[in-house]
C-alpha cells in the first residue's frame, strides 16, 4: 500500500504540475489516475479498520473494567489478616488478595482458601455464576470477574500488563498481533512480484523512449501511465486485504467466545493432523444414561426395575436420574414409598449408592463392589451375572449391577451417548485429513466400542495422566501436527507440548497457562472449529494472492496497447477487450483496482468458505474459482468500467 | 528446398519427443544410481578415490550446504583462472598451427566466464580467434566442468528435499567426479563417435586452403579437433560452438540425423533429472509431473514456432512469396529440424544454434527469448534448470498450500520464509538483471551502439542477448555488436550473477530443506503430482515468467510482427 501511496504523491504532484504548466497532455487523465490511486488507498485502510472495529467495542469495555479495579492485599493467608487497598496494576506475582462478595477480582490468580460463585459474563459473556474454590481442579480466577458470594483468598500469578484481561484487550485490538511465519512468507513473495513489477516499469521509461526515437512516433509513455500500469501490476488487492484477512479470522474466534493468544496458534490449528479428544465432554455427553434393565436369570423384569428405581431414588448424579427416567419409562414403580427410606450416598469405600426402606437394602454399583457385597453376605453370584456383565461391556456400555437384601436382580446398562452430530464432524475430518485419537480412562473394550460408534480413528483406553503427553511426543517425531483440549492441572504439560493446545476457560491456571488458546465456553468440540476458522484464514490469503495475481493478465492487456499505442500503432490489436480509448483504458483499469478491493472486503472478513473435502479437490475446486475467476473477472470488469466511463466522459 | 510437410513434420515430432522421453526415464534411472552410489565399476572407483585423496576427501564426509556451496565456488574459481590464462596465452602455447594470438583482456574475461558458468557466449570467432589448445585444454574441459557443476547443483536439491532432520547434502568434490566420471565423459564419447560416423571432423590439422567457390579466389576451410567438442557441447547444453556458425556449420552438424541426434543429446540430461528426482524421492509421479510440466511448455513452444516459420513472413509486401521462411535456416535440416533446434536449445540453457534466430519471423524469434526469459525451466540448463523448477514448485506450492488451508508443504517438508526468499532470489534474479541491464542498453550510448537493426527489431537484440547471459544460455539472436565493451564487461558481470546467485540460493533451500522433519502425506495433502497441480505450476511458470517480460516482447517481436504484418 505504501506504494500506492507513493504512486499517488506522485501522480498528485504531476496534475498539479501540469495544471499550471501545460504540457500538452490530458491534465484530467492525469487527475483522474491520481484520485483512483487515493482511493486505493482510503479502500485499504477502510478494510483493516473495518476488521479491527468490530473488536474494539468489547475491548473498550473491558478496559474500562481493568481501570477501575482495587485490590485488598493482604500479608497472611487468613481472612482476618489487615487489608491494604492497592490499584490492580500494582499487585505483583504471589501477592495475596481477599476477595470480598460483590468485588472484583483484581487479577488473575489462584484461590487459596474458600470458595466462591463467580460471575465471569464480563470474560465470556455467560451469565450463569461458577463455583471457584481452592484445591482441585476450579481453583483458577480471573481478572475483571466478580464475585457475587463468599469470600476468598487469591494469590496473583500474572504480571501486571501480563493478565488474561490484557491478553484479550490486545489480542482483540490487534495490537500484538505478530505476524505468523506464513503470513511473513506471503509478505516476502508479495513484496518481491511488487519489486519485480517496479522494475518492469521502470524498464519501459527507457525501452519506451528507444522505442518512441526510433519509430519515429510518440513519445516515451507518461510517467502518470507507468504509475497506473504499476499500481495494477503489483499485487494491491491482495496487500491490502491482507491485514483485514488476520484480523478478522481472529475476530471470527471471538464471537464464537474462543480467544487464541497467538495467530500463531491458529494457523498452526489449520495444519493440525491429529486431534486429541477427551471421551467424556467431547464425543459423549458428559454422563452415561440408562438403556437397558437386565434381570439376571431367575429374577423378574420388575423385580428389576423396582430395585433399580429405589436404588437409585436420591441418586441425584446424572446416572441416577437416567435410571428413575428409564424405569418410570412404563410408569413409575409403586412399591418404593420415600417414607422411612435412608439414602445411602455413593462413597469411595463402598463403591455403592442406594436404599434403605424398612428392612430392605437396594444396592447398585460397579460388579465388583456388588460381588463383595453379596459373597461377604455369604450369598452366591448368580452364574450368568459375568456374561451378562461382559455383554455390556464389549458394546462399549457400562454395567451397573443392582443387588436387592445382598442377592443380585440384575444390571442396568448404562450408555455413553454420542453427541449429536459429533460422527458427521469426525467423518469431515477424516476427509479434510485430520485423524481423531480419542483418550479415555475406560477399559479397552469399551472404549473400543465407543470409537467405534463415534467412528473415531484411533483411540487410547485406560489412560493415565502423562500418557496424552508420550502421546503427542509420539506423534510430533512422526511429523504431526498434534491438538488436543484440557482442562485440569494434569493435563498441563501435555497442553504445553501439543501443538494446538485448547484450554477451557473453567480449568486450573496451570491449564489455561499451558495453552495458547482458551475456550471461553468451555466447549471441548471447539477445537474443531479453530481448525477450520485457522484452514480459512490461510485459504482466504491463498485465494485472494491467486485472485490479485491472475488478474495482471487483463490489466496488462488493457494498459499496454493502451501506453504504446502513439509509439507502435499496429499495438491496437492487443486491445483485445476493445476499449475505447487508451486514456479510459488506464482509468478502467485502475479503478477496476480500486474496486476490487471494497468488492472483496466482505469475502476477507467472512473467510473463503470452508468445505471439508479432500485436499485434492478443494485445491481444484478453489483454483477454478479464484484463478480462472481472477483471469476472467477483470476483463468483465474493466470493459464495463470502460462502457460507463467513455459514455459519461470527455476522455 | 525440402518443403515442409506438416503432418510427416509432427509425426516426426512425437515420435522424437517419445524417444527423448524414453531416453530420460533410463538416463533418470542412470544418474539416480550413480549419485546415490549404488552404482560403482572398479576401474573409475580406483580413479575416484585416488582424486577424492588428493583433495582429501571422501564420499562419507558430506558437507552442509554452505561447505557445498564453498567447495563449488572454489573449484569454478579456479576453472576460471586456468581458463582465463589459457585465452590470454593463446599465443605462445601449442597446438596453434593458424598461429591466432592471444585474447584481449576484456574478450578473456568475457569468454572464460563465459564457459565456466555454462553460458557459452561467445563474443569470439571459435576458428579464427581460438587455437585447438584452447578449444581443447581450455574451453572443451571447462564444458564438462560447467555442466557438471549445474548436475552437482541439482543433485544436491534433490537431496535436500528428500533427506531429513540433517544438514549434510552430499559432498561437491565426489558428486562433480561422479558427474564427469560416470555421466559425462561415457556418453560424451559414444555421442562423439556417432557425430564421427556422421562427418564431423576431428584433427589437429591446419586450415585448408582451397580454390573458392565458383572460382572466387582462394577459400580458407578450417580444421579442429571438433566431434570431441561438438559432443559434450550438446550433451552439456554448453552451445559454444567450435565455429562461429555453431551448429549450422556442415563440419559440426552435417547431416539431418547428426541435427536430430544432436537436439536429442541436448535434451537427455535436463529430460533426465525430473526422472532421477522421482527415483531418489521415492514418488516416481513427482518426477512425472515435473516433467508433464516441461514437456506441455516445450510442446506449446515448439508449436508456435513452427506454425510461425511455416506460414512465413507475415509482411503483406510478401504475400505473393509462398510457402516456408527459410532465411537464416539450413537447407539440409529444413524447417521441421530449425524449429525443433532453436526451441530445443533455448528451452534447456544450451544456446548452440543451427539457424540465426535473428532471422525467424517475429513470433517464431518470440519463442526462444520467451523460453529464455521463462527461467530457463523447460527442460532446463543440465542441472541449473532443474533447480529453477523446484524453485518455482516451491512458489507454487505455497500459494496452492494456502489455498487450501495448509501451511504449504513440498514433498512432506513444510514450505517456510527462508525457503520463500531463496527461491524467489532464484526465480527472480535473472529477470531483475535483463531488465536491468536492457533499461541501460537503451539509454547509453555504448548500448545503442552495438544495434545492427533499429526498431523493435533491435530492442529484441538486446532483450535477447541480456536474456541469454543472464540465464546463460549462451545463444545470440545476432544483429548486435556484443564485443563492444559495454556488452562485453556487463554481460561477464550478468552472466556471474545469473549463474552463481541463483545456484547458492537453491543449495541454501536445499539445505534448510533436508533439516526439516517430514511431515507423513494424508488426504489433507496438497496432492503434487496431480493434473491440477500440473496446470497450476505452469501458471505460476508463465505468469512469473511472461507477464514480467510482456512489455518488452509488445514492444519488440510483437510490435514487429504487426508491423510486418498490418504493412507498416
Amino acid at each position: 500500500m505504501f506504494s500506492v501511496e507513493i504512486g499517488g504523491i506522485l501522480t498528485t504532484l504531476i496534475f498539479l504540475y501540469e495544471t499550471f504548466v501545460p504540457a500538452g497532455g490530458s491534465v484530467f487523465f492525469v487527475g483522474m489516475v491520481s484520485a483512483w490511486l487515493w482511493l486505493t488507498v482510503l479502500f485499504s485502510n477502510f478494510a483493516e479498520s473495518l476488521a479491527e472495529g468490530r473488536g474494539k467495542a468489547r475491548a473498550a469495555s473491558l478496559r474500562r473494567s481493568r481501570a477501575t479495579m482495587t485490590a485488598n492485599k493482604i500479608e497472611s493467608q487468613s481472612l482476618s489478616a489487615p487489608v491494604t487497598t492497592v490499584a490492580s496494576p500494582d499487585l505483583r506475582c504471589g501477592d495475596l488478595v481477599l476477595v470480598r462478595t460483590g468485588d472484583l477480582i483484581p487479577s488473575d490468580g489462584e484461590v487459596i482458601a474458600g470458595a466462591a460463585l463467580v460471575n465471569e459474563a464480563a470474560i465470556t459473556g455467560e451469565s450463569a455464576p461458577v463455583v471457584r474454590e481452592a484445591g482441585g481442579d476450579r481453583s483458577a480466577v480471573t481478572g475483571g470477574t466478580t464475585v457475587i458470594a463468599n469470600e476468598i483468598i487469591v494469590r496473583i500469578t500474572a504480571e501486571p500488563g501480563k493478565t488474561f484481561l490484557d491478553c484479550m484487550i490486545q489480542m482483540i485490538e490487534g495490537a500484538t498481533r505478530r505476524k505468523t511465519p506464513n503470513e511473513i512468507a506471503l509478505e516476502i513473495l508479495l513484496f518481491a512480484l511488487t519489486g519485480i513489477f517496479l522494475l518492469v516499469v521502470a524498464t519501459i521509461w527507457p525501452v519506451s523512449a528507444y522505442s518512441a526515437a526510433v519509430s519515429g512516433s510518440g513519445s516515451p509513455v507518461h510517467v502518470a501511465v507507468l504509475v497506473a500500469l504499476f499500481v495494477c501490476l503489483a499485487p494491491t488487492t491482495i496487500a491490502a486485504l491482507l491485514p483485514a484477512i488476520g484480523i478478522a479470522g481472529m475476530d471470527r474466534l471471538f464471537q464464537r467466545n474462543i480467544i487464541a493468544m497467538s495467530g500463531r496458534a491458529i494457523e498452526a490449528a489449520g495444519d493440525v493432523n491429529i486431534l486429541l479428544l477427551d471421551k467424556t465432554g467431547t464425543i459423549t455427553l458428559g454422563n452415561r444414561q440408562a438403556v437397558a434393565f437386565i434381570p439376571v436369570d431367575g429374577m423378574a423384569d420388575e423385580d428389576l426395575v423396582t430395585a433399580a428405581y429405589c436404588a437409585s431414588y436420591d441418586d441425584e448424579t446424572p446416572e441416577g436420574k437416567s435410571i428413575i427416567s428409564l424405569a418410570c419409562a412404563s410408569g413409575c414403580p409403586t412399591t418404593c414409598p420415600p417414607e422411612h427410606a435412608v439414602f445411602i450416598p455413593f462413597s469411595a469405600q463402598t463403591r455403592m449408592s442406594g436404599m434403605d426402606i424398612g428392612g430392605t437394602t437396594y444396592r447398585k454399583g460397579a460388579t465388583d463392589a456388588i460381588t463383595n457385597e453379596v459373597t461377604s453376605a455369604g450369598r452366591e453370584v448368580p452364574p450368568d451375572l459375568v456374561s451378562k456383565v461382559t455383554r455390556i461391556a464389549q458394546t462399549g456400555g457400562t454395567p451397573l449391577v443392582v443387588s436387592k437384601d445382598h442377592s443380585v436382580i440384575g444390571v442396568i446398562h448404562l450408555k455413553d451417548i454420542l453427541k449429536s452430530g459429533v460422527r458427521e464432524r469426525f467423518f469431515d475430518l477424516r476427509r479434510m485429513g485430520i485423524r481423531t485419537v480419542m483418550i479415555t480412562g475406560d477399559n479397552p473394550l469399551t472404549a473400543a466400542a465407543i470409537a467405534a460408534e463415534a467412528g473415531v480413528d484411533d483411540f487410547l483406553a485406560e489412560t493415565k495422566p502423562d500418557d496424552k503427553l508420550r502421546l503427542i511426543k509420539e506423534y510430533q517425531d512422526e511429523g504431526y501436527m498434534v491438538a488436543m483440549t484440557g482442562d485440569g492441572t494434569n493435563d498441563a504439560p501435555a497442553l504445553a507440548q501439543a501443538d494446538v493446545a485448547v484450554a477451557m476457560n473453567n480449568g486450573t491456571q496451570p491449564a489455561r497457562e499451558a495453552a495458547n488458546i482458551i475456550d471461553l465456553d468451555s466447549d471441548p468440540t471447539k477445537l474443531i472449529d479453530v481448525v477450520e476458522i485457522g484452514k480459512q484464514i490461510l485459504m482466504t490469503r491463498g485465494a485472494l494472492t491467486t485472485f490479485s495475481i491472475a488478474n495482471d493478465v487483463a490489466k496488462y492487456f488493457a494498459i499496454i496497447p493502451a501506453a504504446f499505442l502513439v509509439i507502435y500503432p499496429q499495438l491496437a490489436v492487443l486491445n483485445i477487450m476493445g476499449l475505447a480509448t487508451p486514456e479510459s483504458a488506464i482509468i478502467s483499469a485502475v479503478i477496476f483496482n480500486a474496486l476490487i478491493i471494497p468488492l472483496l472486503i466482505p469475502l476477507a472478513l467472512r473467510g473463503v468458505q470452508f468445505r471439508p473435502m479432500p485436499a485434492a479437490r478443494l485445491f481444484t475446486y478453489n483454483l477454478v474459482i479464484f484463478g480462472l475467476g481472477g483471469i476472467v473477472a477483470p476483463f468483465l470488469g474493466i470493459k464495463g468500467i470502460d462502457i460507463l466511463i467513455s459514455a459519461v466522459m470527455p476522455l | 528446398m525440402p518443403a515442409a510437410n506438416p503432418v510427416f513434420d509432427v509425426t516426426l515430432f512425437i515420435l522424437f519427443l517419445i524417444i527423448v522421453t524414453g531416453a530420460a526415464v533410463l538416463a533418470g534411472r542412470y544418474l539416480a544410481a550413480v549419485f546415490s552410489g549404488s552404482l560403482t565399476w572398479a576401474p573409475f572407483s580406483r580413479i575416484e578415490h585416488a582424486l577424492f585423496r588428493l583433495v582429501g576427501t571422501s564420499p562419507e564426509q558430506e558437507e552442509s550446504w554452505q561447505g557445498y556451496a564453498r567447495d563449488l565456488l572454489i573449484f569454478n574459481a579456479l576453472g576460471f583462472l586456468i581458463l582465463f590464462l589459457i585465452l590470454l596465452l593463446q599465443g605462445i602455447l601449442p597446438l596453434n598451427p593458424q598461429q591466432v594470438p592471444g585474447f584481449s583482456l576484456i574478450d578473456a574475461l568475457n569468454i572464460a566466464v563465459s564457459f565456466v558458468t555454462n553460458t557459452n557466449w561467445q563474443v569470439y570467432s571459435g576458428e579464427a580467434s581460438a587455437n585447438y589448445f584452447t578449444q581443447v585444454l581450455g574451453l572443451t574441459v571447462q564444458n564438462f566442468l560447467s555442466a557438471a557443476t549445474g548436475i552437482c547443483v541439482a543433485i544436491a536439491v534433490m537431496r535436500g528435499h528428500t533427506r531429513k532432520m540433517t544438514d549434510r547434502i552430499g559432498n561437491f568434490w565426489v558428486d562433480m567426479t561422479r558427474a564427469v566420471l560416470y555421466v559425462l565423459l561415457p556418453l560424451a564419447c559414444i555421442a562423439a563417435l556417432i557425430l564421427l560416423s556422421q562427418g564431423v571432423i576431428q584433427n589437429f590439422d591446419p586450415s585448408l586452403k582451397t580454390t573458392g567457390y565458383g572460382g572466387t579466389g582462394s577459400q580458407t576451410i578450417a580444421m579442429g579437433p571438433v566431434a570431441s567438442q561438438e559432443a559434450i557441447k550438446e550433451l552439456g547444453t554448453n552451445g559454444g560452438g567450435f565455429f562461429n556458425a555453431n551448429s549450422a556449420h556442415p563440419y559440426e552438424n552435417p547431416t539431418s540425423f547428426s541435427n536430430l541426434f544432436e537436439i536429442f543429446l541436448i535434451l537427455l540430461i535436463p529430460a533426465a533429472l525430473p526422472f532421477t528426482f522421482g527415483i531418489i524421492s521415492g514418488q516416481k509421479r513427482q518426477g512425472w509431473a515435473l516433467y508433464a510440466v516441461m514437456m506441455m511448455l516445450f510442446v506449446a513452444s515448439l508449436g508456435t514456432m513452427y506454425a510461425s516459420e511455416l506460414s512465413g513472413n507475415p509482411s503483406r509486401a510478401l504475400q505473393d512469396v509462398p510457402g516456408v521462411s527459410m532465411e537464416g535456416k539450413e537447407v539440409r535440416f529444413g524447417l521441421s529440424g530449425t524449429a525443433l533446434f532453436s526451441t530445443s536449445t533455448t528451452a534447456t540453457a544450451c544456446g548452440a544454434v543451427n539457424a540465426m534466430h535473428d532471422s525467424l519471423t517475429p513470433l517464431g524469434g518470440l519463442v526462444p527469448m520467451f523460453l529464455i526469459l521463462l527461467g530457463e525451466v523447460v527442460f532446463g540448463g543440465v542441472g541449473s534448470g532443474f533447480a529453477t523448477m523446484i524453485a518455482f514448485v516451491i512458489v507454487a506450492v505455497f500459494i496452492a498450500g494456502l489455498m487450501i488451508g495448509r501451511t504449504p508443504e513440498y514433498l512432506a517438508k513444510k514450505v517456510e520464509i527462508f525457503e520463500m526468499k531463496m527461491a524467489l532470489i532464484a526465480i527472480l534474479i535473472p529477470g531483475i538483471l535483463v531488465l536491468v541491464f536492457v533499461g541501460i542498453g537503451v539509454v547509453i550510448e555504448g548500448g545503442l551502439l552495438g544495434i545492427f537493426n533499429p526498431g523493435p527489431h533491435g530492442l529484441s537484440e538486446i532483450v535477447y542477448a541480456f536474456a541469454s547471459m543472464a540465464n546463460n544460455n549462451g545463444s545470440a539472436f545476432a544483429g548486435l555488436n556484443a564485443a563492444l565493451p559495454f556488452y562485453t564487461l556487463s554481460g561477464a558481470v550478468v552472466m556471474v550473477i545469473g549463474r552463481y546467485v541463483p545456484a547458492i540460493a537453491m543449495l541454501a533451500l536445499a539445505g534448510t530443506m533436508a533439516r526439516k522433519k517430514t511431515i507423513p502425506p494424508g488426504p489433507g495433502t496438497l496432492p503434487t503430482a496431480s493434473p491440477s497441480f500440473v496446470l497450476w505450476l505452469i501458471a505460476v511458470i508463465l505468469i512469473i515468467g511472461a507477464l514480467t517480460f510482456f512489455p518488452l516482447f509488445a514492444m519488440g517481436p510483437i510490435a514487429e510482427h504487426f508491423a510486418l504484418a498490418g504493412g507498416l
